[in-house]
């Protein structure tokens, strides 16, 4: 094992898989000589060429609408979404075509793509370069959701992407691009399976559910609830929000009884809303104590620093959470 | 008040002039048996529309049917195709069988999607119909990015897309017709200028008086054409597709035509009048092409002949998909995810 960066994880991903299959190539804004604004795509343009590393104009809805018809006869695009807050400009390319395009050909069409991109506040990018994006999509049927928070699923869930037969919408975040973490060497096959949820850390007295970069601020309150108030947080990492892994989150809540769904997200009709709804349909009985969520409040995110802090459910609010839930253990 | 469309908007600019092909009589025949088919399925979905049979949104194209014939004939069979929801004409012109879109308009179970799509989402892989769309416009980088693919394989294929006069206002097509243009794609754009944008006359909404000019704008070879006469319309779309296979780039083609029935099933039609329709019919492809079967020797008998043979097909057709079987309940759950 060594150890990369999140961006270079997500580039050999892209880099292996180009290599494998003839039909991956990449479309998108700046992707192609300038390696993209955030560099994931860099070098990439050198090995392949402009065929398959297409630099498009700023057409969000032309270039996801090719890639969607170039898909439905067989290829397997790659579209980069600069922020993915522009899945907004092409929407209806989104989730009126590639998405129900399966269904309403009766299967005699697949849309086999991957639409990636960076979510997420804390660079201070404001309102329109910063929204949290996964619920949008989660509602939509036909359309996958991954959102991992390591280098190692990145690169093994990004592959898995690619190889499968729907649009994937496969939502890195800024704040993970320079984090760093264990891969395998190069050119070995990685493989994360889609629909698997991952205990990042094993506790005894909560489960806490969260992904993207969410996720490692939450494993850093459960570093500081164990040292500080000598509580066990177990982090499940769902790396995958449809399909959505209840299973591994039930077997978690079944040993610590409390369930605590986190993310960046508002919490207003977000993924921590669904987790908590199926776990009082299916499971209500491994609960001790009820389930909550929390997310962000409903605004949009500030530029101001102090201001997109006060906004974010990060670390301080996540510890706060955790203790509210807790205050017999903790005392 | 209704406001009329101008009887005739051919342009009569020097550039667009195509010389129409003269193809014998035993093609025109063939064609004509095509168009008649589609005329007559068109004419009886509406009828079964009007008895209560089909739920929806069910555009028909009856005044369309030189374009796809036309088109369908100058084409290679597996060349890319996407259109409008107002797309049956393009999908039987191709080859579709008629029972099987007849039971997929009425949501039967021996639909070409098991009656998931409808009306408005004609496909068939096979026959490179590659889908029509129920949003404007929406198809048109689909079709675009097939021939993104044909040209990365290598493979010679083209794609056409079809599109109504409405869609030139949406901006899909805008970014769609500049990257096309700008990587010299295998595509060929073809409106169907049908002079009206749903319920409005185009000319109320537009800026732009001759469609075809838009597609100038991003450098495009483009011409406007009378596509009511089918030999016009093979002769544009194969001059296209030379350009298309021979690496020039797109074309756009502006097929002037006349929707002879509503937007719609049910559509009131208050924003014409029937006498507007009435002056259209003298000109409507079918009677272009009978007129010129006539002029060139045919018989009347044999057309006779033909309009009976498909009048039995299209009944035949029809009752099957009636028999057609509901789809099983469970296929409300198939197809959401591909395997």
């Amino acid at each position: 094992m060594r150890t990369t960066t999140f961006i270079q994880a997500i580039n050999e991903a892209l880099k292996e898989e180009m290599r494998r299959d003839e039909s991956v190539f990449l479309i998108g804004e700046d992707v192609g000589r300038y390696g993209g604004l955030f560099r994931v795509t860099r070098n990439l343009f050198e090995e392949f060429g402009e065929d398959r590393v297409i630099d498009t104009p700023i057409s969000e809805q032309g270039f996801m609408g090719m890639a969607t018809g170039a898909a439905i006869v067989g290829m397997r695009p790659i579209v980069e979404l600069m922020y993915m807050d522009f899945f907004l400009v092409c929407a209806d390319q989104i989730f009126n075509q590639a998405a129900k395009m399966h269904y309403m050909t009766g299967g005699l069409v697949n849309v086999p793509m991957v639409i990636r991109g960076q979510h997420g506040g804390g660079k201070r990018y404001g309102s329109q370069h910063s929204q949290c994006v996964e619920s949008a999509f989660a509602q939509w049927p036909g359309i996958k959701v991954l959102a991992p928070s390591t280098p190692y699923d990145a690169k093994g869930l990004l592959v898995s992407a690619i190889r499968d037969n729907n649009p994937v919408v496969f939502i890195e975040h800024k704040m993970l691009y320079f984090t760093r973490g264990e891969l395998p060497e190069a050119g070995e096959e990685l493989i994360v399976p889609i629909g698997k949820a991952d205990v990042k850390r094993e506790g005894k007295d909560l489960t806490l559910v969260s992904f993207s970069y969410t996720l490692l601020e939450a494993l850093e309150a459960a570093e500081e609830l164990q040292a500080e108030y000598g509580i066990d947080v177990e982090v499940v990492d769902l790396r995958s929000i449809v399909p959505l892994d209840t299973e591994t989150i039930y077997t978690s809540v079944e040993k610590t009884g409390r369930l605590l769904a986190v993310h960046e997200s508002q919490s207003n009709c977000g993924i921590g809303s669904e987790i908590v709804a199926r776990i009082y349909e299916e499971a209500p009985h491994l609960l001790k104590a009820p389930a909550r969520r929390l997310g962000m409040a409903p605004a949009s995110l500030p530029v101001s620093q102090k201001l997109e802090e006060e906004l974010l459910p990060w670390k301080k609010n996540i510890k706060a959470a955790v203790l509210e839930m807790l205050q017999p253990v903790a005392a | 008040m209704p406001i009329s469309v101008e009887a005739d908007i051919l342009s009569s600019r020097a550039d667009t002039v195509i010389e129409p092909a003269v193809l014998s009589n035993e093609t025109l025949t063939k064609m004509y048996r095509d168009m008649v088919l589609i005329r007559r399925v068109e004419e009886s979905l509406l009828e079964l529309a009007e008895s209560g049979k089909i739920g929806g949104a069910m555009h028909t194209a009856i005044g369309h049917e030189g374009t796809a014939v036309g088109m369908a004939a100058a084409l290679q069979p597996d060349d890319y195709l996407t259109c409008t929801y107002r797309g049956h004409h393009h999908s039987l012109a191709r080859g579709m069988d008629p029972k099987r879109a007849i039971a997929e308009v009425l949501g039967k179970a021996d639909g070409f999607a098991k009656g998931k799509g409808g009306s408005m989402h004609f496909l068939d892989p096979s026959l490179g119909l590659m889908g029509a769309n129920g949003i404007v416009g929406a198809q048109v980088p689909h079709a675009a990015g097939m021939a993104l693919a044909s040209k990365i394989r290598g493979e010679g294929r083209i794609a056409i897309t079809f599109f109504g006069d409405g869609a030139l206002y949406q901006g899909v097509m805008h970014e769609t017709f500049n990257m096309s243009q700008r990587w010299l794609l295998p595509i060929i754009f073809y409106c169907e200028n049908n002079r009206y944008s749903e319920m409005t006359p185009i000319g109320r909404t537009s800026s732009v008086r001759d469609i075809y000019m838009f597609a100038r704008a991003y450098g495009m070879h483009s011409l406007q054409i009378d596509a009511n006469d089918v030999e016009v319309v093979y002769a544009a779309v194969t001059q296209a597709a030379e350009r298309a296979r021979a690496g020039d780039g797109p074309t756009f083609i502006e097929g002037i035509t006349y929707r002879l029935a509503g937007h719609m099933a049910g559509d009131l039609e208050t924003y014409r009048s029937p006498d507007e329709i009435e002056a259209q019919r003298a000109h409507e492809p079918l009677v272009v092409l009978q007129r010129r079967l006539l002029d060139r020797g045919a018989d009347e008998k044999t057309l006779a002949e033909i309009r009976a043979e498909v009048e039995a097909e299209v009944a035949e057709a029809v009752e099957f998909a009636q028999n057609s079987p509901w789809p099983h309940p469970a296929e409300t759950y198939t197809d959401v995810f591909a395997l």
